[in-house]
């Protein structure tokens, strides 16, 4: 019972802290805005196409308070908290890890979350659903064909000698770093769906598995653990495959992680068409680094620069 | 009809559909292999073609009688098939990948499958044809 009163207290202490945090945030933003302008327009998308299909898209503007670091997520939450309850916003993580807040602000493909406003440079922000994906609500869309694709590449990796019941011994899967480098950058996607909303080959064809889908297998046709590679390339030497890609780079343009799927979609190509040398230099330097008079080579050079 | 009958047309109906389904017989990239070489080889014999019309001014270049002569000299007849096949198939799959984004129905992708096929080999079948009359060869 102790325990619990000390619990209430602490609380009521906490909720007493933030109130006056709070106060003291609201003055702060009262006499900032009055004495230079920190408020933007905020103009939001506006359809509900799951409970009325008829329903007519517009934008609704809403005027939301602005500090340097108010990302356009915090924008979005701050005019659903106290103007309009009902937008629809998709997020979750707020540090650009989950990548579930994708929306089109200023008509770029970003996440609404790793968007700051004052990086923006306009006193409007508007703010639009992912182009080449349906509709849900607001600014939330559908992303069940986006999902299908990346599941069409079989994201995972396929070994025959691995999951073997009855062999109890756990095996071990070696990778050198020469490997890993292969395909590190592309394991960075979070499935977001720019580069998917941001391909114009995508906006015709919606059988094109996509950048972010031919990147990942891409991603796990490199893996060298990886055993089930001819499978991996027929899923996309299709009609509606990789071939489509025109190469605009535009998905590379929008990843918000760094990743390049354009790149990763090159890479394969040149698997398919049985030309890959960048991939056969890493593989020459590996078979030296094996060799022990390389190693040697290495030692001694190590020990020289050491002296 | 008798049970058989229905049974065996409905297999070769089920075969010809499925030729039709697998009209690209050769995998994508294999098409796309081919699209690449004949764009390359293309490029290389239109530019030995240009370079045969700028031996003599241009304009006597085009003269009927020396069109004629171009077409009785066998090597160069040859390079005119030549051109005429690679700059047939490059073009005809570059118009059937644009056409494939129009629509992703398998009817479509069918019909542009086989649209392209009998297009293109006419072209080439007319092409040659003229190339034959104009070498001299009568075709019956």
């Amino acid at each position: 019972m102790k325990i619990f009163k000390k619990d209430k207290t602490k609380k009521i202490t906490n909720e007493r802290s933030l109130e006056i945090e709070r106060e003291r945030s609201n003055k702060s933003t009262s006499s900032s805005s009055s004495s230079n302008q920190k408020s933007k327009k905020l103009r939001i998308f506006r359809i509900n196409a799951v409970q009325n299909p008829n329903d007519v898209p517009h934008f609704d503007e809403f005027q939301v308070p602005v500090k340097r670091w108010t990302t356009v997520l915090d924008a979005l939450l701050d005019a659903k908290s106290y103007q309009d309850s009902s937008i629809g916003i998709r997020y979750s993580c707020r540090m650009a890890s989950c990548g579930s807040c994708g929306m089109k602000i200023n008509g770029i493909p970003r996440l609404a979350c790793y968007t700051k406003i004052s990086d923006l440079d306009t006193n409007t922000i508007t703010c639009e659903p992912l182009p080449n994906f349906p509709y849900i609500r607001d600014l939330v869309t559908d992303f069940s064909q986006f999902f299908a694709h990346h599941r069409s590449v079989m994201p995972f990796i396929q070994n025959k000698k691995a999951d073997i019941p009855d062999v109890n011994e756990l095996s071990e899967y070696e990778q050198s770093p020469q490997d890993l480098d292969k395909f590190l950058q592309f394991s960075y996607c979070i499935k977001c769906g720019l580069c998917y909303s941001a391909c114009p080959t995508v906006a015709t064809d919606l059988k094109f598995p996509g950048p972010q889908a031919l990147s990942q297998a891409y991603r796990y046709y490199a893996d060298s653990r990886d055993s089930d590679k001819s499978n991996r390339l027929k899923v996309i030497d299709t009609s509606h495959g990789i071939w489509r890609c025109h190469f605009a780079g535009s998905c590379s343009n929008v990843c918000p992680k760094g990743v390049d799927p354009a790149l990763g979609i090159q890479l394969l190509r040149s698997h398919l068409l049985g030309i890959s040398n960048s991939e056969k230099k890493i593989a020459k330097l590996q078979d030296r680094s094996n060799n022990n008079s390389y190693r040697e080579e290495l030692e001694e050079e190590e020990e020289e620069e050491e002296k | 009809m008798t049970s058989d009958s229905i049974k065996n047309n409905r297999n070769k109906n089920k075969n010809m559909t499925k030729w039709f389904s697998d009209i690209s017989f050769l995998r994508e990239s294999q098409i796309m292999k081919i699209h690449y070489i004949t764009g390359v080889g293309a490029l290389f014999v239109v530019a030995i073609h240009i370079m045969m019309r700028l031996i003599m001014p241009f304009n006597m270049s085009l003269e009927f009688e020396n069109v004629i002569l171009n077409y009785k000299n066998i090597f160069y007849a040859l390079l005119l098939e030549s051109i005429l096949v690679l700059i047939a198939i490059h073009g005809f799959n570059g118009l059937r990948v644009i056409l494939l984004e129009l629509r992703q129905t398998q009817i479509w992708e069918r019909g542009v499958n086989i649209l392209v096929i009998v297009a293109m080999i006419g072209i080439i079948a007319y092409g040659t044809r003229t190339i034959i009359i104009a070498n001299g060869f009568s075709l019956g």
